[in-house]
């Protein structure tokens, strides 16, 4: 798309862009860059000497138990928080679309984990969770469950998936209850005279055209998973017990900065983008198609 | 509403209900754990109601000096370096990004394509897959514990110039041809025609960039290493040491509170922009 009518200037559009573009390529291309070198060469322990490997540094990656087991723990971390948080969320904009007084009360409560940062809310629900003192752990304990993050790793892997699932609610919320209230409201009376009831026009109707929704929301439940849910794995669990919570985000940090392994860190960096751009692709091909009617 | 159906109306508030109740206990907690006094919390099951302890604990965790296992800095000035992270992020956002747009849209001149699928291409690496080099370039500049080292890496992507690129393909070109009639330059189209009606679209933008500017952890947790740099919410973490019973809580959730306070205020005063934007930066 074109405007008709445009200025005319020979230095005016650089001088503009300049801000934007000098910004971009030393904090983004630059280090993007410096990223795909790095995951082709190796460092020594001293940093003094560097040398080429090719593509060994990936070889090794996908050669190593830990990462392949951090590659499974991140696929059932964003598959639990994608579809807990979806579903949930559906279900809360359902009943929030047929209420007609107090709507704005709930609303307004139920958009505020999103203003809440994840490393917040990983403090809150450790905090609940704690097994000395957590209230939640208490009542756990009392029914004859004993919650103990700290040792088991299933627990680790539940607390981990509450907070982030806790914290995406209002995002999911407001994209369905938007999605919803674009569903013409003939539809809805057509069917309710035809005789379906509440039950049967859901599922004939609302969530059939809902999916664009749902998918679109499905990816961007999986980026959030994959990215934006380091800080609430590092105020919680940080990537324990042993390494069993650590997702590959949390991987790259920690072998990177705590264990000084720069071409292993950048390869899985290298990795890492992959994922997003093929995500990202995913999104832009399917979801501006709007999938199925 | 299509039928009446009463059963189905009480149903309709009980979820919500729970829903609210899902959300806000956690919230009710910290609360209550910040006032009460330490020991208090410590002996399970802690208290589920408010304590007095309220004004002591909230000035303790603003002041600092408590005598928790962890970091004691005091909060006051974690929230201004928040306050000025968040602020420098959302206001170079916004303007790098309509100076850009503007110029994207409204003008013609060789290598256009080019730099508008450079800005594109910054959209798909979120700062998480690229820590590493980002944050060599970081020291290598100086900028480590400063406020541009935590604030410019992150503006360094394209979601509002992707925006208000957008919104400015809409305005309709009658406007740009009645300016010129008008003897008006570029410049002055910008300033006098097009930023006025961007306000809503620059509204919205603020809230989102807020929240997003506030909330950030990884990269102000590479980018800073002294005590008098960390924004709040690093600062809570680093509260957090050793067993359960040596931190003091009511101060940590003190703090968890304050550092939620701005943008959960953003969010629900401004709702109707924070709404606004969360779908416009989505498309």
């Amino acid at each position: 798309m074109e405007k008709r009518v445009l200025f005319r200037s020979g230095w005016l559009p650089w001088l503009l862009l300049t801000p934007q573009l000098a910004v971009i390529t030393v904090f983004f291309f630059w280090p993007a860059s410096q990223a795909l070198l790095q995951s082709l060469q190796m460092q020594d322990a001293f940093g003094t000497s560097t040398e080429w490997v090719g593509l060994q540094n990936f070889r090794q990656l996908f050669t190593d138990e830990a990462y392949l087991d951090s590659f499974k723990t991140t696929a059932w971390f964003s598959l639990l928080v994608a579809a807990l948080g979806i579903s949930i969320s559906l279900v809360l904009a359902v009943f929030a679309d047929r209420i007609v007084r107090g709507a704005m009360f709930y609303k307004t409560f139920l958009i505020l984990p999103y203003a809440v940062a994840p490393a917040v809310a990983g403090v809150l629900w450790v905090f609940m969770f704690s097994p000395t003192l957590g209230v939640v752990a208490y009542g756990l304990e009392k029914i004859g469950i004993h919650w103990n993050h700290l040792l088991d790793s299933g627990h680790a892997l539940t607390l981990i998936v509450l907070a982030a699932v806790w914290k995406q609610i209002s995002y999911n919320f407001l994209f369905f209850l938007a999605g919803l209230q674009s569903i013409p409201k003939s539809l809805i009376e057509a069917a309710a005279m035809d005789g379906a009831g509440p039950w049967r026009r859901f599922w004939s109707i609302q969530f059939p055209l809902l999916t664009p929704t749902t998918f679109f929301l499905l990816v961007i439940n999986m980026v959030y998973a994959f990215f934006d849910t380091f800080a609430i794995v590092d105020a919680t669990t940080q990537g324990g017990p042993g390494r069993d919570t650590a997702i590959l985000v949390y991987k790259v940090y920690y072998d990177g900065f705590k264990a000084l392994d720069l071409g292993g860190s950048a390869a899985q960096s290298v990795v890492l983008m992959v994922i997003v751009i093929a995500l990202t692709v995913v999104q832009f091909r399917y979801v501006e198609k709007k999938v199925t009617y | 509403m299509v039928e009446r159906n009463p059963v189905l109306n009480v149903l309709s508030h009980a979820v919500m209900w729970l829903g609210v109740a899902i959300v806000a206990f956690p919230l009710y907690l910290a609360f209550v754990a910040s006032s009460h006094t330490a020991q208090d919390i410590v002996q399970a099951p802690m208290p589920l109601l408010p304590g007095g302890n309220l004004w002591e604990t909230y000035k303790t965790a603003l002041l600092g000096g408590g005598d928790g296992a962890g970091s004691t800095a005091p909060v006051a000035r974690m929230m201004w370096v928040s306050f000025v992270t968040a602020m420098v992020i959302t206001v170079g956002k916004i303007a790098i990004s309509l100076l850009s747009a503007f110029a994207v849209v409204y003008f013609r001149f060789p290598f256009k394509q080019l730099c508008f699928w450079a800005i594109f291409v910054t959209l798909m690496l979120p700062v998480e897959v690229r820590i590493g080099p980002t944050y060599q370039v970081v020291s290598d500049l100086g900028m480590l514990n400063s406020y541009a080292g935590l604030t410019v890496p992150l503006i360094a992507s394209a979601t509002a110039t992707f925006l208000f690129r957008q919104f400015f393909l809409t305005v309709p070109d009658e406007l740009v041809e009645a300016a010129r009639m008008d003897g008006a330059g570029p410049m002055r189209f910008f300033k006098d025609v097009l930023v006025p009606l961007s306000s809503t679209s620059i509204a919205a933008l603020f809230v989102i960039q807020f929240i997003y500017g506030w909330n950030q952890y990884l990269w102000p947790l590479l980018a800073t290493t002294s005590e008098d740099m960390y924004p709040v919410v690093i600062g809570i973490k680093r509260m957090i040491a050793g067993g359960d019973a040596a931190n003091d809580w009511n101060v940590v959730m003190a703090t968890a509170i304050l550092a939620m306070l701005p943008p959960a205020l953003v969010v629900v005063l401004m709702q109707k922009w924070f709404v606004k934007g969360l779908v416009d930066t989505e498309k």
